[in-house]
């Protein structure tokens, strides 16, 4: 039982994954996977602050800012350079591997004895328990603030800059400066799962980023497809499947590893999951319209 | 209004595939004027739309609103005064978003978009009373996806959401050329009524000779990327409908 509890736990470390590469991916429509090197950035950060004993409340901003920049830069580089925005994420990507092992000073930082917001609140004695309050708290609070920023003028414009483009700039909106906006946001929720799994498994990698990109994604198209088959509308119902999308990603990866396979397989075996999930609505529905 | 003087639009500049879209336009718009351009298929119509626009700059020329030299400003900055209807109808609005989303972000074309939530219940019933004047009930599907919608019905509300916020000019590139005859009378006909109601600056770009000859109170034919034919209000009056199409055979 302790081990799909750690899943879950898991999974909500990785909802802002999920969130910020539903913002990018279906909202503004653009394929970023500066994700991979942003989420070790939150790491790395996280990790070197808190082991220099900075206060977890300057951690937080620092982390949300950093990854907002990488985010901005990827941005840049795609608006301004008109450089496709998969290249440019490669790009940022590749170039923040070593911007993370300067931060980090070696491929490894352990967490010991320094703050964490696993222990900011004693809600119960079980640090498992204790632990997914703290997180439950961390996720609604996202999910309302993001809620209500979709909702806002702002997110009217975020969210018609991925649909007409042309639309939005005949209603006075630079998309431009928008889309950098979007994936300074994406990326800054990303470093912020970064910052959560520092903590909760007690150590910052610079390798801990390879490949998160498609948990990110495969999180994100669970949850479209249960939108798609609930007929969902609702923008905050919409991020709710999301969040449930990542942890039901990690239940399956759980599931896998309990049944005995190889935990050296699982980048494949994650990969196969989100090429199923990806491929079965379309395989079923060829079958329907034949 | 609007003054064009030496436009000149010349695409893939010094490559095999250049075109010669606009050659030399001088084009004054009056206040309140209602022009209508006619001409045969890359005539250059849709370049010079676009150059007023913003979406397209010229490769010289100037372009001046309202005294104010633009021929610089990029789209999103010149739409405080210019709202569009485009040719294909999923251009002027954003399927993915409800109608009453699209419509909030019309009314706020001019200004800033904030961190507020601007969809009110009086907000969404302005809108609903907007759109009953269309006459195609879909005042009660305001929170229904604007991709949901006919083409003709989209293209109606994209002529009602130009004018929600302030606006001078209203640019239409052939807004009826996707639509049944039906639709397309009930687009042209709202056209007119907002272009008299809100006394706006308004080009319209058309194949269709029968609403050039009905619309506007100024015809310009284009041909080659130059003006080739320009009626005042008094020469259009006169022209009779037989005539125009004698400019096309
Ligand atoms: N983006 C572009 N790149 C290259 N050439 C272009 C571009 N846009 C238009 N052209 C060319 O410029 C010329 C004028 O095109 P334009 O679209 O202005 O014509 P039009 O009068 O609107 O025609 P239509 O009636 O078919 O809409 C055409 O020869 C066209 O091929
Ligand atoms: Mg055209």
């Amino acid at each position: 039982m302790d081990f799909y509890l750690t899943a879950l736990l898991q999974g909500l470390c990785l909802s802002a994954i999920a969130l910020g590469v539903y913002l990018s991916m279906k909202i503004f429509n653009i394929p970023d996977i500066t994700t991979d090197g942003s989420y070790t950035l939150g790491g790395v950060v996280t990790a070197t602050m808190l082991t220099h004993q900075q206060s977890l409340w300057l951690t937080i901003p620092a982390v949300l800012v950093i990854g907002g920049i990488a985010g901005a830069v990827t941005g840049l580089i795609h608006t301004k350079l008109k450089i496709n925005a998969l290249l440019a994420g490669i790009l940022v990507m590749t170039a923040l591997y070593s911007v993370n092992l300067k931060i980090l000073g070696r491929s490894n930082v352990p967490l010991l004895n320094t703050a964490s917001i696993f222990n900011w609140l004693n809600i119960t004695a079980d640090p498992n328990q204790n632990s997914l309050v703290i997180l439950l708290i961390v996720v609604i609070l996202l999910v309302a603030v993001i809620g209500y920023l979709l909702k806002t003028d702002f997110g009217i414009a975020m969210r018609a800059t991925g649909d007409s483009e042309q639309m939005i700039r005949a209603m006075g909106v630079n998309t431009d400066r928008m889309k950098i906006t979007g994936l300074a946001l994406a990326n800054g929720l990303t470093a912020l799962s970064g910052f959560m799994m520092t903590q909760f498994q007690g150590f910052a990698d610079i390798n801990m980023g390879i490949g998160i990109v498609i948990t990110g994604l495969g999180s994100v198209i669970i949850a479209e497809t249960l939108i798609n088959w609930l007929r969902i509308t609702s923008v905050v119902w919409s991020l709710i499947l999301v969040v449930g999308g990542a942890i039901v990603f990690q239940m399956v990866l759980a599931v896998t590893l309990s049944i005995g396979v190889d935990a050296n397989l699982l980048k494949l075996v994650t990969a196969v999951f989100v090429l199923l999930i990806v491929s079965l609505p379309r395989l079923s529905f060829r079958r329907q319209h034949d | 209004m609007i003054k064009i003087s030496e436009v000149y639009k010349t695409y893939n500049e010094g490559q095999v595939s250049e075109v010669k879209a606009l050659n030399g336009i001088n084009l004054n718009i009056a206040e309140g004027d209602y022009t209508v351009i006619v001409g045969s298929n890359g005539s250059g119509k849709s370049t010079l739309l676009n150059i007023i626009a913003g979406s397209v700059l010229p490769t010289s020329g100037t372009i001046m609103l309202d005294n104010e030299n633009i021929t610089k400003l990029p789209d999103h900055q010149r739409s405080k005064w210019l709202a569009r209807v485009f040719q294909n109808p999923l251009s002027g609005t954003a399927s993915g978003l409800s109608i009453i989303d699209n419509f909030r972000l019309a009314a706020i074309r001019t200004q800033p978009k904030g961190l507020k939530i601007g969809i009110s219940d009086h907000f969404a019933q302005q809108v609903k009373d907007k759109i009953a004047t269309l006459g195609l009930g879909l005042e009660d599907k305001i929170n229904q996806q604007m991709g949901t919608l006919s083409g003709g019905q989209r293209q109606a509300l994209t002529l009602l959401m130009s004018v929600m916020d302030s606006c001078k000019v209203i640019l239409l590139d052939e807004p009826t050329a996707a639509l049944d005859p039906r639709s397309a009378n009930i687009v042209m006909q709202t056209a007119d009524k907002i272009v008299k109601e809100f006394n706006l600056t308004a080009i319209l770009i058309t194949h269709n000779l029968k609403d050039a000859y009905t619309y506007g109170n100024r015809l310009i034919q284009m041909g080659e990327g130059q003006l080739m034919r320009d009626l005042n209000t008094a020469e259009k009056e006169k022209l009779q409908q037989n005539q125009l199409f004698e400019w096309f055979s």
